[in-house]
């Protein structure tokens, strides 16, 4: 195993933290090597404590460590608070205006002109360069990408060919909404600002009536206002694309940190039944490859399709080869447009096959099993079986979803013995491969962000199969690789007493 | 065409005597006037006696949510710029559950039209009181009488940026036709405030009341002062004034649609949906 690096730049919002995270990440994986940013910053615009953590190895690496090689501080603050994060052996950098600090220890002391951003940066690099990667090749050829989700999502959504986009800002998607209203021109599709997230929705819905590919983005509070839009293009058949980027609730929360807490609101938002497929990512590429596919779902059942996503999959920047997507063709509508000389409506209330209001009994029952076939006819042509990363047999089975897929991963490098159950269909859900594997596994540890077990409940209902043994967070901060591997020991020791 | 043509295997079913007839009437009779038809043009409505002109005209329709009719109009025009875009509403719907969305349309100026069926009460739910329910109303929402200053939608559409502000009454079908034919041709934001009867719930705003307490406004009237229009939107029914009727305010401002590049060489939809490269927008 190659050694995974980590760099802390920490200071105050508005000193430049985030962009000298980016500018770091894009240096090493300039120079061939792998790399994940974790960014954690208030909701603040200036002052308020920021950092980002530069993880970068020869070795893949998807998650952060605890300890730091380098810590790089803006302020007096963040020494005071990441100190001791630092390796005995470590490295740290301070702004040349500060005063020295004292630090009896082995860790190296060096000055920066940290608040000139592109003197600084220098610096650092050098200090870095010299002092941490003396030893590593930094001859390589770069064919890495250096990525955000949000980044990953917008670009998936052009290359879908977008038609219209409104999305109201809210943290974390809204680089979703500075991407593509950036690249709108460029390539022709339209992305409207509107007045809040029913408009949003409506707005999409309207165009994806009139034939436009349309998306939309929110997180959870801005999907409890899109609720009613929901069920509105469920009973009406639009197809509409909803990026949901979670963060920590209820109400306005924890706004600028992650949590993975509303898989069951999506799952379960609006009154009464309609078909709604709902999709989760786990990392960027998963990200971009899952919104490709929702636009071609959406057109296909006519329906919304929703891709969840959370706080650290949209902001932390990570290196991937460059997506793949030749093989993506667009699904052209195969529906009733206005404009076109037929009469139809698309109507809120229960209609015929016209679209004309109706309060019928016999017709209530035929519309409704036809919008419902749609989720069974998905699971049977489209779903594809969930993925068991590492060895089909296992001591122990890991299941989870989201952004929590980065550090499980690096976790199980260090256990040959672990499996990994990684969920991304939740709408419909393949519940008999689930069913299967589980049944299978001598011992379960599932993993998520959130307080409930929102997937753990969803595996019960579907499946049968309680998972006692769950991992779960709800601080908003990321799961560190460490907390992984600890968890996973704990699970294995009791799992090694019980068999005894 | 002829109005007869725009019927439906429905026949409407509101209270005898609504003012929605005439509503009704009069839209079919500009769409006759104006071929508007399924080639090229879509009708939008919210929730409430006014959405149920859905299934009552031959129109390709979306019938949205309570208050939700402007945002669904508005994605459609922005995705076709060619239909003509007609919004029914009502007064709860436009102005209580959907008020936000109707301040942001008019200051957007898209060139949609909006049919505001304003009959001061909430009809569907057998007669509360609604956002233009004056004064003192008595409704079983306000028993003791409506405390709440009403909204003046006229006012409130020239100060939120409206382009084209007109009020008519319902049951002038001609005096309404030319109006909508007018409101759909401006390029702009249009809204038109039709004040109607309640034959069952509002025994306050009756036909006799609307047509012994409004008049014309005459060839003298100049619509294109901003300050004179906002001054004639808050005459109303008194001793000694009465409703003007007709358009009350018109200014030449470019539509939404008009300023956007992508539009420029035709509807979005006018091109299918193709696959991009992206590659550029990758970062190396």
């Amino acid at each position: 195993m190659n050694k995974i690096y980590s760099i802390k730049v920490a200071g105050a919002a508005g000193q430049g933290i985030k962009s000298t995270g980016a500018k770091l990440a894009k240096f090493v994986s300039g120079h061939g090597l792998n790399v994940y940013n974790y960014h954690e910053y208030p909701s603040l615009i200036r002052g308020g404590h920021n950092t980002v953590q530069t993880m970068f190895s020869l070795d893949p690496v998807n998650s952060p460590i605890q300890k730091l090689d380098v810590l790089v501080a803006f302020n007096q603050e963040s020494i005071d608070l990441h100190l001791s994060e630092l390796n005995p052996e470590g490295i740290l950098i301070y702004d040349e205006k500060m005063e020295a600090p004292k630090i009896e220890s082995g860790i190296k002391i060096f000055p920066a002109p940290l608040s000139e951003i592109e003197k600084g940066f220098e610096a650092i690099k050098k200090i870095v360069v010299d002092n941490l990667l003396n030893n590593l090749d930094m001859s390589r050829d770069n064919n890495k990408i250096v990525i955000t989700g949000a980044e990953a999502i917008g670009s998936a959504a052009i290359a879908a060919g977008l038609q219209f986009s409104a999305i109201y800002p809210m943290s974390p998607i809204s680089g979703i909404l500075d991407h593509i209203a950036k690249y709108q021109e460029k390539y022709g599709y339209l992305y409207k600002q509107p007045e809040d997230e029913i408009a949003a929705i409506n707005m999409c819905i309207g165009a994806s009536f009139a034939g436009a590919r349309a998306m939309t983005a929110t997180s959870g509070g801005g999907f409890c206002l899109m609720t009613e839009g929901y069920g509105l293009a469920g009973i009406t058949e639009t197809p509409i694309v909803i990026i949901l980027g979670m963060r920590p609730g209820p109400a306005t929360g924890l706004p600028t940190w992650n949590e993975q807490g509303d898989l069951q609101f999506v799952l379960n938002a609006h009154q009464g039944d309609f078909p709604r497929i709902v999709l989760a990512a786990g990392d960027s590429e998963e990200a971009f490859n899952l919104t490709l596919i929702a636009f071609n779902l959406a057109e296909r059942y006519t329906c919304p399709v929703v891709v969840l996503v959370d706080k650290n999959i949209c902001e932390h920047e990570q290196s991937f080869k460059p997506f793949e997507y030749a093989k993506y063709q667009i699904e052209t509508p195969n529906r009733r447009l206005p404009g076109t000389g037929i009469h139809f409506v698309a109507n809120s209330d229960e209609h015929d096959d016209e679209g004309f209001s109706t309060e019928s009994a016999q017709i209530r029952v035929t519309q409704m099993k036809k919008r419902m076939d749609k989720l069974e006819v998905c699971a049977k042509n489209d779903m594809p079986s969930p993925q068991l990363v590492g060895p089909a047999l296992a001591d122990l089975t890991i299941v989870s979803w989201g952004s929590c897929k980065g550090a499980i991963l690096d976790a199980m490098q260090s256990f040959p013995n672990v499996n990994f159950l990684h969920l991304t269909w939740f709408s419909p859900f393949p519940a008999q491969a689930v069913g299967e594997i589980l049944a299978k596994a001598k011992n379960i540890l599932a993993i998520e962000q959130n307080y409930s077990g929102q997937m753990t409940r969803l595996i019960r209902e579907k499946t049968g199969i309680e998972i006692k043994n769950k991992l779960l967070k709800y601080d908003g901060r990321m799961f560190y690789r460490e907390e992984i591997e600890e968890a996973i020991n704990v699970s294995l020791r009791a799992a090694a007493k019980q068999s005894l | 065409m002829t109005a007869n043509d725009l019927n439906t295997k429905i026949f409407p079913n509101w209270c005898p005597g609504c003012g929605n007839f005439g509503i009704w009437a009069a839209f079919k009779n500009a769409a006759v006037a104006q071929n508007w038809d399924n080639t090229n043009t879509v009708i939008v409505a919210g929730i409430g006696c006014h959405s149920h002109i859905i299934n009552f005209v031959n129109l390709t329709a979306f019938e949205g949510l309570h208050g939700r009719a402007l945002p669904v109009a508005t994605g459609i025009k922005l995705a076709n710029h060619k239909l003509n875009v007609f919004v029914f509403t009502g007064d709860g719907d436009c102005l209580g559950e959907g008020g936000n969305h109707f301040i942001h349309a008019c200051r957007r100026n898209i060139n949609l039209t909006i049919l505001l069926h304003d009959n001061a009460v909430y009809g569907l739910t057998t007669g509360q009181t609604s956002p233009t329910s004056p004064c003192s109303y008595t409704s079983r929402s306000t028993p003791g009488g409506n405390i709440d200053s009403p909204l003046n939608p006229i006012a409130l559409a020239i100060a939120s940026g409206a382009t084209f502000v007109a009020r008519a009454y319902s049951t002038d079908i001609k005096s309404l036709s030319q109006i909508l034919i007018d409101a759909n041709n401006h390029d702009g934001l249009a809204v038109v405030d039709i004040m109607q009867p309640c034959v069952t719930f509002n025994k306050d705003y009756t036909h006799n009341f609307f047509q012994t307490s409004s008049y014309q406004l005459g060839e003298d009237y100049d619509p294109t002062n901003k300050i004179k229009a906002l001054e004639k939107s808050f005459e109303w029914a008194g001793d000694n004034s009465k409703i003007p009727l007709g358009i009350i305010y018109k200014e030449n401002r470019p539509s939404y649609e008009s300023q956007l590049p992508q539009l420029k060489n035709g509807p979005l939809v006018s091109v299918p949906a193709t696959k991009r490269d992206i590659s550029s927008l990758f970062r190396v």
